[in-house]
């Protein structure tokens, strides 16, 4: 081989080289389908156009497969995606697993102390935070001030359970499909039990005593339950056991529902005068309480973006996972669909906007709402555990859903709340023995 | 007849399906016994060891243990019986003289193409809801109760939405069987007086025998693992109304990350199956002379 | 006299059959007919049939929000492939057990019927451990690999049934001109198969097709085929009956019209020998 040739290969390498270097990182990006997630897919062009070395790829899924896929991959290391889309509950079990990598170094502008307080802790784990909120929530009730206005009756801020059953019966009208209820019913633990643990929460309920022994034989959850169960039979919406947030949306949009308790999220969608035919006549009020207990039910949660340990793209998952968190992002959402679209629930300083104060209706009970949880204590009485609508053990993503399948089945009137209960003590005491309960 | 040689070649061409086969069975079903006798928890890494037969103990002692059983027999059992009635009964129907037999054919095969999950969803949403569904419409327009079927009828709702996109399988090869029967072995039959029940029972349904043991025995087959229909529509529920025993151990390896336990539920699922299997066999062995 | 009752018993029949076809085709129909309403409409009480304002808003949405034809191509490459390869280890196979047989023949070829009947839930975590440490996850080829074994046992059957009915004296007659056994089975068998091989395909390209396990399992972006897609729109938040209905009929409008264009070739396949 000639001096030349040999010249002219190493030319060809280094332009190899170069070309590679500049050549796309490509990011797969797991996320739920939404409503604030599938925006962000769209807007991410913006991402695109300013990050020109980065391709995104998509993986939008219905909530429980996608928990399903992210977990197995995480979970066996897998590899598949860079950036999953993951929640409170998941975030501090992961990273103190070594699974997620943490999210240091993030750009100055960031300004990661105007995430909000609560939900910068629930994603930190020892100071140190694993994922950036992408959207927050706690739950309230949401309810048509017209249909109120029209049964006579009126709903505190700070309403009770009483309120609540007494404003359900009232605004009930089957005749003409306006039911006075609705609330999720759909098993899973993310679906009914998030609700029916935040109202046993509210009852002074718990799920554990100190010793890790199932609570179910108690009388707070037996009156939670007799309450939720009387509620929907009487007041709720036919096939309510097949309802979580997205069907309790549509009915609520389509005019069905009185009243519904549910995340806070779900304030853009029922004022969204484009898809929702009640826009007009929303009015919030805050999770109920019981008698003299003074618990909202301590429902708090954040859809947030965690990069897995095991991505080989950390800096451009990275920048992709800063961006969609951004200020910058939620300026974007303002501007392309108005400021009541903006993701709620993860800055201070959203919530100090007068744009963002004057558009969303929803702002006020929203943060009011956010900032009395505490999962720290999520019951009046002592608990092993933290965490809200659920208990952050690793194990409890397989009994809440088991027990949610009782209590669904109660709801569709198989078997009698008694049965449920009992079901559940004794489901729940066997898979935390094989657990190896109490640790 | 046949020489030493080509029972070597033969030997030699089966092999490479024969051994792949082995590997797709042996490969998995060695792990999954193995991982049966381990604590293997995804969500729990270092927690392994060796734990015996408590996986099986839990596996067996499981709640929903039992209805997941007879929950599987009665799927089967439900969508067996529909769509080999109803195959027979349409394919009785499409065998006689009719305009536009060509078209009615492509409208009855149709649900076949559809996949499961999108039969599921378009079932679940725009059929049984109870408030938006076309049957929830219907009921209110002749003013009944809206029925809540996912709910109060969990499983038999499961049983329609399989047997539809069954049904169809099942009537073409019925169909295919009927219009090979001898047409002038009935006209017989009606000459000598024979009432169409009689010409049924002893001309048509022992033709039809031999296509009715294919029709279970392929069915069987994909039944026994039914997943995607009840995933999406009541996810087993409520309580386990609808878990059948592929759900179940869906639940335990992949809702609860416990590997262990599902790999012993695997294990038992798998000797249910070859229970099965050999069932079917033998009842094809004496109807299909292979 | 006797031409009016037949013509009307042909006119009976007629009427009972479309009206059973239209019943059983409804559903399809019916997820059609909403693809076309807008979100509002879907939903309306009482929902309307034809009447209403037609148009496209519901695809141009879907396809804004997912990349259609990747998925489209993973699942023709999968399904196709898988099928391809199945039937190149099958076809030898097959040859073997109807023109050779042994004493086990019978015996083999249910086992491997049997091989089938295992709960693919319960051997996920190993395949997908095997996957992960072989470069597979999210693969077509990984993919192609876990259908053809999938589908391998009854392409079997089906060629096995097939190659039966063919004459063995033709492949007498063709060993006495001095045919190997490679012309034997590319010159003389298959050409006789051809149809039973054809349909043998579209049985399995539609099996594949419509697999919902495995492929939603194994796969993540690249290689996810239209199953994966169609997940996408489950139980979205707000309104979503025109969306799933225009992804659904994406989804099964390829395969429906192939299999409605092969119907004829389809039914021979689908007899799987038992009938003569």
């Amino acid at each position: 081989m000639t001096l030349r040739a040999q010249a002219l290969w190493g030319a060809c390498a280094i332009a190899a080289l170069s070309t590679a270097a500049a050549a796309e990182t490509t990011i797969t990006i797991a996320t739920v389908n939404n409503g604030d997630m599938v925006r962000m897919q769209g807007l991410s062009d913006e991402f695109t156009k300013a990050h020109p070395d980065i391709k995104l790829e998509w993986v939008t899924l219905e909530e429980n497969i996608l928990r399903q896929r992210v977990t197995t991959d995480i979970a066996t290391k897998g590899g598949q995606y860079d950036v999953m889309t993951i929640g409170t509950y998941e975030v501090p079990i992961w990273a103190k697993q070594n699974w997620l990598a943490p999210l240091t170094d993030v750009p100055a502008d960031y300004d990661v102390d105007d995430l909000l307080p609560s939900i910068r802790s629930a994603l930190s784990v020892d100071g140190t935070l694993y994922a950036a909120p992408f959207y927050g929530e706690s739950a309230m009730v949401m309810y048509r001030k017209d249909l109120a206005d029209k049964a006579g009756v009126t709903i505190p801020d700070q309403p009770k359970w009483d309120d609540i059953m007494a404003a359900a019966k009232a605004m009930t009208d089957k005749g003409n499909e306006i039911y006075g209820i609705c609330l999720r019913g759909k098993p899973g633990w993310g679906e009914n039990m998030a609700f029916i643990t935040a109202m046993a929460n509210s009852y002074g309920a718990r799920w554990f005593d100190m010793d890790w022994k199932a609570q179910f034989d108690s009388p707070e959850w037996k009156a939670a339950l007799d309450d939720y169960l009387s509620m929907m039979n009487e007041y709720g919406p036919p096939g309510a056991s097949s309802n979580g947030f997205n069907e309790n949306l549509s009915l609520f949009q389509t005019g069905k529902c009185g009243m519904w308790i549910d995340a806070t999220v779900a304030g853009s969608f029922v004022t969204d005068p484009d898809n929702s035919t009640v826009a007009d006549s929303v009015a919030f009020a805050q999770f109920p309480t019981k008698g003299d207990l003074e618990n909202h039910g301590n429902w708090l949660w954040a859809w947030s973006l965690a990069i897995p340990a095991t991505t080989d793209a950390p800096d451009a998952a990275k920048t992709f996972v800063t961006w969609a968190t951004s200020k910058a992002y939620t300026e974007l959402v303002a501007e392309k669909d108005g400021w009541r679209a903006a993701p709620p629930g993860t800055r201070t300083s959203l919530y100090e906007n007068p744009d963002y104060q004057a558009a969303a209706p929803f702002a006020e009970m929203t943060l009011k709402s956010m900032n009395a949880a505490t999962p720290d204590h999520p019951s009046v009485q002592e608990t092993p555990y933290t965490g809200g609508q659920f208990v952050a053990i690793p194990e409890f993503q397989g009994i809440g859903t088991a027990v949610g399948q009782q209590f669904s089945a109660a709801l569709a009137g198989q078997v009698t709340a008694d049965q449920a209960l009992s079901s559940a003590q004794s489901l729940t005491d066997r898979e935390m023995k094989r657990a190896g309960y109490p640790k | 007849m046949a020489t030493q040689h080509s029972r070597a070649a033969a030997r030699f061409m089966i092999s490479p399906a024969v051994i792949l086969l082995l590997g797709w069975m042996l490969i998995p079903l060695i792990m999954t016994l193995w991982f049966s006798f381990q604590r293997y928890n995804l969500l729990m890494p270092g927690q392994g060891g060796f734990v015996g037969w408590e996986n099986y103990y839990f596996f067996f002692t499981d709640p929903a243990f039992v209805s997941a059983i007879v929950n599987t027999l009665m799927l089967v059992l439900g969508v067996l019986i529909i769509t080999v009635v109803g195959g027979i009964l349409l394919a009785i129907l499409l065998d006689q003289p009719m305009w536009g037999q060509g078209i009615v054919r492509i409208l009855v095969i149709a649900p076949f193409f559809v996949m499961p999950t999108v039969s599921a969803l378009v079932w679940k949403n725009m059929f049984f809801n109870p408030v938006n569904g076309l049957f929830a419409h219907l009921f209110k327009a002749i003013g009944l109760q809206p029925f809540d079927f996912l709910a109060q009828a969990p499983l038999a709702s499961i049983i329609c939405i399989v047997a539809w996109g069954w049904l169809p399988f099942a009537t073409l090869i019925l169909l295919t069987a009927m219009q090979s029967l001898d047409s002038e072995q009935l006209e017989a039959a009606e000459m000598d007086g024979a009432s169409a029940l009689a010409k049924f029972f002893y001309i048509v349904l022992p033709h039809l025998s031999r296509a009715i043991t294919v029709v279970i025995l392929i069915q069987t087959i994909f039944l026994l693992s039914v997943f995607a229909e009840i995933l999406v529509t009541t996810s087993g529920g409520p309580g386990d109304a609808s878990t059948n025993l592929t759900y179940l151990i869906y639940k335990q390896s992949l809702l609860q990350y416990d590997v262990g336990l599902g790999s012993a539920g695997g294990v038992i699922a798998i000797i249910l199956a070859n229970i099965v299997a050999i069932f079917l066999m033998r009842m094809i062995g004496k109807n299909l002379d292979i | 006299m006797a031409r009016a009752v037949t013509n009307q018993r042909k006119s009976i029949n007629t009427l009972i059959a479309w009206a059973i076809g239209f019943l059983i085709f409804f559903p399809i129909l019916w997820t059609i007919l909403t693809s076309f309403k807008t979100e509002a409409e879907a939903i309306a009480s009482p929902p309307s049939f034809l009447f209403f304002h037609w148009n496209l808003d519901a695809y141009h949405e879907v396809q804004e929000r997912s990349n259609y034809f990747l998925h489209f191509w993973n699942s023709v490459v999968i399904s196709l492939g898988s099928t391809l390869v199945g039937l190149a280890i099958a076809i030898p196979a097959a040859w073997s057990m109807a023109f050779v047989p042994a004493k086990r023949t019978k015996d083999v070829l249910m086992w491997m019927l049997s091989t089938k009947m295992l709960p693919p839930v319960g051997v996920l975590i190993p395949i997908y451990l095997i996957f992960r440490d072989t470069g597979l996850l999210d693969t077509r080829i990984g993919l192609v690999i876990v259908m053809t074994l999938i589908n391998l046992p009854i392409i079997i059957w089906m060629l096995f049934t097939y190659f039966r009915e063919i004459p063995g004296e033709i492949l007498e007659a063709a060993r006495m001109d001095g045919a190997t056994l490679r012309d034997e089975i590319i010159h003389v068998l298959t050409p006789m198969a051809v149809p039973g091989i054809a349909s043998t395909l579209l049985l399995n390209v539609i099996l594949s097709w419509n697999e919902a396990f495995w492929t939603l399992n194994l796969t993540a972006a690249k290689a996810a085929p239209l199953t994966a897609f169609i997940a996408s729109y489950s139980s979205p938040e707000g309104l979503f009956y025109a969306k799933l209905s225009a992804a659904s009929t994406m989804a099964i409008a390829p395969i429906l019209i192939l299999g409605w264009f092969s119907q004829k070739q389809l039914v021979r396949g689908l007899t799987f020998g038992a009938v003569k």
